[in-house]
């Protein structure tokens, strides 16, 4: 840009200081003057006159509200400095802009212990808060569960049948999928290491028990979490940015009735069929890296797997199921009910929903675990 | 009344410019449109449209829903593409410009959106200093100043700078994107339906707020609206899309237009009503 450049100068008329403004002030070219203009202005120090300059602005070639400010704020101006100028434009500036000047409120800093401690404390309540609001929300979740059994007709049962369609089948692909390959995988690693031992058969225990177990559930879970978990607090949440869940109250419907219990009916009951699902996949795979690595035939670890392994380790697996969806579905409708305002809350609670519902997973399978310990399956 | 005002002024051949009668008296043209056309799909939004826009002016942009305004808005901004056709911007050809070219000519002008477009996950403040700081580089206490400034200008309380979109209210968020619309001090300014969603006085409020600061920062304007009382109030001249194209005129002119839509909207209870008013104003 071809403008002047900016320049203030000290001059004095009739004994009065007045300061001379030139060249262009608008937000682009304010920069190129500031630095040394404080500079100076900090190196004159004490020498500062105490009363406030005029301003002579008569000079100045391009103006805007940034350069007007820029010019009576280095000047130590208010609103009520006089200020001198060749255009009515000028003039119009820089009424409006002390009209309108603010000395803004600089934060006070504050001692980083004290900010520390404040955010500690400020999470901490908050999680608490948290916790006390999830209990709440189960127990209506859980009154609005009973009053639908009272009153069978307040099962939305079309929700119920397409939220199991979105959870269940369109999920089959990805939830095969992974876990057939995390039973090759499985497989593949305890015949590596049972090799050692020459007790490379015992790898059909291994996949068996594992899969069964815990890997099928707990794969799937969290398969079900990243996906089903976070697009409901996605939908509700964005219903909740739209006010369609306040419209919805207005209208007499219960967003827990409508909204959540479909959800969470789908989620228990789409989870084990899932499992299963998984469970087999997982076997599969196992099974097709055993024929690869240990010249098994299928039937011959289908046949190990029948005799070795009790039904109990896929009965353990298969009970937390339900649970598991339970929790993830019942989490992922609570954040998303807890969306307020913008859009940006909708990405947050999403993420918090993911990690929370896969949090509370892994708690209560390490929780199963103990129980089955002490029920001896 | 006299005789030659109850004349109908025809739909007929327009001036250049969309113009119905020539305004120019050798006035700057801030945004020239020439043989715009629009298309999406099939179907043509605009043809053949010539549209010009004075430095210095309030125009006001209406015409029926789906008649093409915010797309006419958006392909002048540049948020659209053309089929055809040129759109100068204060001198100059937005075809094909490079891109350092372009960001100069979008630091000039200012865009208010119609639900304000906030950056949500930022305080006021920021969402103003946001263009400031990428473009213009100011230290973080200048900032800070040229922040507060435009927020009192916007009319808005001080505490206002600190809080976030979702936590004010409609008028408010509207006055919050002026503010930020304003914040490079542009030449141009586009409105997307301004008063939309606030109540009466409010929306008057904003209308003289705008027309204030149209006043003494030397803007140019250009709104798209449905309010007629803001229409009245502080509009230059009024741009009516009809048939695809423009037809610009005062309000006295576009008053006497002989096109159906015009004399519906503007000769209709609530354009009646609105003029009643206005004229009272001015009347005082």
């Amino acid at each position: 840009m071809a403008d002047a450049e900016p320049t203030l100068r000290d001059t004095e008329r009739a004994g009065q200081p007045v300061l001379e403004a030139s060249g262009s002030w608008t937000v682009f070219s304010i920069r190129r003057v500031q630095r040394p203009a404080k500079r100076a202005e900090r190196a004159a120090g004490s020498r500062r006159p105490s009363q406030v300059p005029e301003i002579d602005a008569s000079k100045v070639e391009r103006l805007d509200t940034a350069g007007a400010l820029e010019i009576l704020s280095l000047a130590g101006g208010g609103p009520d400095t006089k200020v001198t100028t060749q255009e009515g434009a000028h003039a119009d500036l820089f009424r409006l802009v002390q009209a309108n000047m603010r000395t803004p409120e600089l934060e006070q800093p504050v001692n980083w212990l004290e900010h520390a401690l404040e955010r500690i404390g400020h999470s901490w309540v908050e999680t608490a808060l948290h916790a006390v609001n999830l209990c709440e929300f189960f127990g209506e979740v859980l009154v609005t569960f009973v009053k639908a059994i009272l009153q069978p007709r307040r099962f939305r049962i079309n929700a119920v049948v397409q939220q199991m369609f979105e959870v269940w089948i369109r999920a089959l692909t990805i939830v095969g999928i992974l876990c057939f390959l995390i039973g090759v995988v499985l497989a593949y690693q305890s015949v590596q290491q049972l090799r050692a031992f020459g007790a490379e058969t015992f790898s059909v225990e291994a996949v068996g028990i594992a899969i069964g177990r815990e890997l099928g559930v707990l794969l799937t879970a969290i398969i079900v979490a990243g996906r089903s978990g976070s697009a409901f607090t996605a939908q509700i949440g964005t219903m909740q940015v739209n006010l369609e869940v306040d419209a919805m109250r207005t209208m007499g419907l219960n967003p827990v009735e409508w909204l959540v219990l479909p959800r969470i009916l789908a989620l228990t009951l789409s989870l084990p069929l899932l499992t299963f699902w998984g469970v087999m996949a997982g076997l599969l795979g196992g099974a097709f890296a055993c024929s690869i690595y240990l010249d098994f035939t299928l039937a011959q670890f289908f046949e190990r797997l029948r005799d070795t392994v009790g039904i109990w380790n896929f009965y353990t697996g298969i009970i937390k199921a339900p649970v598991f969806g339970f929790v993830i579905a019942a989490v992922g409708c609570y954040e998303g009910l807890q969306v307020s305002g913008s859009a940006e809350s909708v990405g947050r609670l999403t993420t918090k929903s993911v990690v929370e519902s896969i949090f509370f997973v892994i708690v209560l399978d390490a929780i199963f675990s103990i129980i089955f310990l002490f029920a001896d399956v | 009344m006299n005789e030659d005002q109850d004349e109908l002024i025809p739909p007929g051949p327009l001036q250049e410019g969309g113009q119905i009668v020539d305004h120019r008296n050798g006035r700057e043209v801030a945004i020239r449109v020439r043989g715009l056309r629009t298309q999406f799909g099939d179907q043509i939004v605009h043809d053949h449209l010539d549209f010009d826009v004075f430095r210095g002016e309030v125009c006001g942009l209406v015409g029926g829903s789906g008649s093409g305004k915010s797309v006419l808005l958006r392909t002048i901004i540049g948020l659209n593409y053309p089929r055809a056709g040129t759109i100068e911007i204060l001198g100059t050809n937005t075809h094909g410009l490079h891109a350092n070219a372009l960001t100069r000519l979008q630091r000039r002008s200012g865009v208010l959106f119609q639900d304000g477009a906030l950056f949500s996950s930022l305080t006021v403040a920021e969402n103003i200093m946001v263009p400031v700081r990428e473009h213009a580089g100011l230290d973080e206490e200048t900032l800070w100043e040229v922040a507060a400034l435009k927020v009192a200008i916007a009319g808005l309380p001080a505490d206002a700078a600190c809080k976030t979109p979702s936590e004010l209210s409609g008028g408010m968020r509207k006055r919050a994107a002026l503010a930020r619309a304003l914040a490079l001090d542009p030449e141009l300014l586009f409105l997307d339906e301004p008063t939309a969603g606030l109540d009466p006085i409010g929306a008057g409020h904003f209308d003289e707020l705008v027309r204030s600061l149209q006043k003494s920062l030397g803007l140019t304007v250009l709104m798209v609206t449905h309010d007629l009382d803001s229409l009245m109030a502080i509009c230059d001249r009024i741009a009516v899309l009809l048939d695809k194209r423009v037809v610009v005129g005062t309000m006295d002119e576009l008053l006497k237009y002989d096109h159906p839509w015009v004399k519906e909207y503007f000769n209709g209870p609530r354009g009646r009503a609105a003029r009643k008013e206005q004229a009272a104003v001015d009347g005082k």
